[in-house]
């Protein structure tokens, strides 16, 4: 139909690359949900069909879309920086967040009131609260890390992202397999090792997504017109390096066979648990932390308009961060069967690692020396120092309680729960959500946020519900760590087990209503961000000129 | 945003030396691979080649068939979100729970299940603490037996038929990965598993040759039908179950 007036491209080698391996997944798909006996496993390889045809539309819909191949790099002097990717992984961390955080509301609630399982396999804590980490962890701030990465590694090398397909790929295949793992859990496939439940199938996956992720950041520092390779991307380099290479060593498994969606760790007991908490930690250590890291090390700074307190603090914090972090794992196994030795050291480095913790933190702090009024008129700015506060907080109660007898009386009850929370609320939703408020204005285009006074009213209810939540599981973790070890005079325990159950209810449901008054933020936060985009008046004249021809192209 | 490191005093100082990882991405990438692999390879490496690692007990043996069916509804239903398989050698959880937990008890776990948060109580050593029957009503309704629980109700694990079409290939797994299956036990699978869930079957003598201490019966109160609880209940009845503490000498393996 030549008729439409639009001129029709030839598909470059990389595109027919992508639709031949879109059909041939398709087909290899369609076998497995025709043969397999898990109706699940079958469900996720219709889905995995359904994307492979949706690839095949979004590559053949390309050669109509009028754009010029190759994409310039520049225009008019200017990088031609890719950033719709970016604008679709910030849509979708917000909407994974506000997923994730409900999915919490849910599992508090069932936890405080247990008829709310309503005798339902689907729906029941066990599945749920993966759903709930996963979907925080992974989707939520996965998709914050991608989007942000995509955008620091562009505008601080002056380059255009590397490749035409890959960012897609790496965007949208992320996504893909955020759907496959979350649904999984719900119809009961995991892996039963926390924080890496996703079976063997979603993992591979997963892993191709990420060698595709690290090989665009790579080509894209490659690319760069800046002589240094920025700060923040040393971190981005040192998340993306390390959860590679943990996802690999914690889910080495067999399956039971390709058209079963069970497989078996290669590792078993003490050293698979050893495995599981080097690995549970340091997605602790890199995914939430370096990854976040970097994330202050740019955008805490350009709110700011402040350069970064010290160029030699960062590079201290850097290397010390990712050699440290990576031992502090045996902590989460005190007092178990790993032998003593793995403990002691797990204990020795998870305290040393309270320094380089505390150095990031004054570094990203002290970055407002001369701007400290700005805590005042920008909230946005108030937020992720806030979130820096919350950081140093959670960097020095880790180390407390990895001590072995801190750890006695903290470990299996819901102190974890708050130190968890105060780290993951505080620290990485909050510097998230100071991070998606500049960048919705600067990727959509306009002059400011809808309202700073909706991200105020955002920044004091989630306050409060952090500090309810926090609060109560401080109370309610130590109370039941005293509990379980009450002897009463006679020499006997003082308490049964489900007597200390029945003592956290007035806890937990506090600790609902923190959760409830996080999620009311996140949703004052995205009625700002869509009115921000919807109504919001345009830059005028900016450095994101440059942005322009490909924003009208998109 | 300056990130340039200026030399002082016409002298180089080690902070220039800086420089060569901040212009060169593939030396940035091979010295990050470096600084993590340490920590990673001192803690786990020793784990598979210390002899004191796992305890030298009696007893352990691989899961029978229904056990290990049972063990695969315990992940899938994520039990392991409430309740530890770990007790520590503290004076109350010993008292508590029973003996503590060793390395040899979970040494053919695939995933270990030790844990990490106790919001019902720890179930290493439940195997035989409670009645099959005490089993069947708290997993129906938990606040039938324990009204202050929070557990879930679990009364689809009654009506589910256990699906056993994978079990051989899951047993050659679990044999890939270390866990010793003979040929004989893979084979015997599907006979094996029937024979533990049905009473006086007459493959259970068998069953107790493969797998000493194992015990047979109906565990679901339904002789019929193996249902998903017959599974559970019965990888439940064998926990912490196949040391003999009585035997066991704590002195000889302190680590």
């Amino acid at each position: 139909m030549a008729a439409t007036g639009y001129p029709v491209r030839r598909l470059t080698a990389g595109e027919l690359l992508g639709i031949g391996l879109s059909m041939i997944a398709a087909i290899g798909l369609l076998l497995i949900a025709s043969l397999t006996d898990s109706g699940a496993y079958a469900f996720h390889a219709v889905v995995g069909i359904l994307a492979a045809l949706g690839t095949v539309l979004f590559i053949g819909n390309r050669s109509f879309d009028g754009r010029t191949l190759p994409v310039p790099q520049e225009i008019d002097g200017k990088p031609n920086y890719n950033m719709a990717p970016v604008k679709f992984a910030t849509v979708a961390a917000m909407f994974w967040g506000i997923a994730g955080f409900t999915v919490g509301l849910i599992i508090a609630l069932q936890l405080a009131f247990p008829a709310l399982n309503f005798d339902l396999p689907w729906i029941s804590f066990g599945r749920m609260r993966p759903l709930h980490t996963s979907a925080v962890i992974f989707a939520f701030g996965g998709n914050v890390l991608l989007g942000t990465s995509f955008y620091v590694v562009q505008r601080t090398s002056r380059a255009r992202l590397a490749g035409d397909l890959s960012p897609w790929f790496v965007i949208l295949g992320y996504n893909l397999f955020i759907v496959i793992a979350g649904t999984g859990y719900l119809l009961g496939i995991t892996q039963g090792k926390e924080y890496a439940e996703p079976e063997w199938y979603a993992d591979l996956w997963l892993t191709v997504v990420w060698v595709v992720y690290l090989l665009v950041f790579v080509a894209t520092l490659a690319k760069r017109k800046e002589p240094h390779i920025y700060v923040a991307n040393w971190f981005y380099l040192g998340f993306i390096l390390t959860i590679a290479v943990l996802h690999l060593g914690n889910n080495l498994t067999i399956p039971a066979s390709l058209l079963s969606p069970k497989s078996y760790i290669v590792w078993s007991g003490v050293q698979d648990a050893m495995f599981q908490w080097w690995y549970g930690h340091n997605a602790v250590g890199f995914f939430l932390t370096a990854g976040f890291l970097a994330i202050m090390y740019y955008f805490v700074p350009k709110r700011a308009n402040r350069p970064i307190y010290s160029y030699r603090l960062s590079i201290i914090h850097f290397w010390a961060l990712i050699f440290l972090y990576i031992w502090a794992g045996p902590h989460h196994l005190h007092y178990t069967a790993l032998p003593d030795w793995a403990q002691t050291l797990g204990m020795t480095f998870s305290i040393m690692l309270w320094m380089p913790s505390w150095g990031g933190m004054i570094n990203g702090i002290m970055t407002l020396s001369g701007a400290w009024d700005k805590l005042r008129t920008d909230p946005v700015l108030r937020m992720m120092v806030v979130s820096l506060a919350f950081y140093g907080m959670s960097t020095f109660e880790g180390p407390l309680m990895s001590i072995k007898a801190v750890n006695g009386l903290s470990h299996y009850t819901d102190w974890t729960v708050g130190h968890v929370h105060s780290g993951a609320l505080g620290w990485v939703a909050y510097v998230s959500f100071g991070a998606i408020y500049c960048l919705v204005p600067w990727l959509w285009n306009r002059r400011e946020l809808y309202s700073l006074k909706l991200v105020n009213w955002h920044f004091w209810i989630s306050t409060l519900g952090i500090v309810l939540y926090i609060s109560a599981m401080w109370v309610a973790g130590i109370m039941q760590g005293l509990m379980w070890r009450a002897y009463t005079s006679l020499g006997f325990l003082e308490y049964s087990f489900i007597e200390t159950v029945a003592a956290m209810h007035p806890y937990y449901v506090i600790r609902a209503l923190g959760g409830a008054l996080f999620l009311v933020g996140a949703l004052i936060m995205a009625f700002n961000l869509w009115m921000t985009v919807r109504t919001g008046a345009a830059e005028a004249s900016e450095q994101d000129s440059a942005l322009q021809p490909q924003l009208a192209a998109a | 945003m300056s990130t340039t490191a200026t030399s002082t005093g016409g002298r180089r100082s080690l902070w220039s030396k800086h420089k060569i990882f901040e212009t060169n991405s593939i030396i940035l990438i091979i010295g990050v691979l470096l600084v993590i692999s340490v920590g990673g390879l001192v803690e786990i490496a020793p784990l598979f080649y210390l002899k004191n690692t796992i305890e030298k007990v009696e007893g352990m043996r691989p899961y029978t068939p229904l056990e290990l069916a049972g063990r695969a509804i315990y992940v899938r239903e994520g039990c392991y979100n409430c309740h530890s398989q770990m007790i520590r050698p503290l004076r109350d959880e010993v008292e508590r729970y029973g003996h503590y937990s060793l390395a040899a008890e979970s040494m053919y776990d695939k995933p270990f299940q030790w844990g990490s948060k106790r919001i019902g109580p720890d179930i290493a050593r439940v195997g035989g603490k409670y009645s099959d029957e005490w089993h069947r009503l708290h997993m129906t309704d938990p606040r039938l037996i324990v009204p202050q629980s929070i557990m879930p109700g679990y009364p689809f694990l009654f009506r589910n038929e256990l699906d056993t079409r994978e079990i051989a290939a899951e047993m050659k797994a679990n044999r890939l990965g270390g866990v010793p299956y003979s040929d004989e036990m893979i084979t015997a699978a599907m006979v094996d598993l029937k024979a533990q869930a049905t009473p006086d079957h007459p493959g259970q003598d068998d069953l107790a040759k493969r797998y000493p201490k194992s015990q047979a019966r109906d565990y679901d109160g339904d002789p019929a039908r193996i249902t998903e609880a017959d599974a559970l209940i019965a990888y439940l009845q064998v926990l912490g179950t196949l040391v003999d503490f009585k035997l066991y000498d704590d002195k000889a393996n302190i680590r």
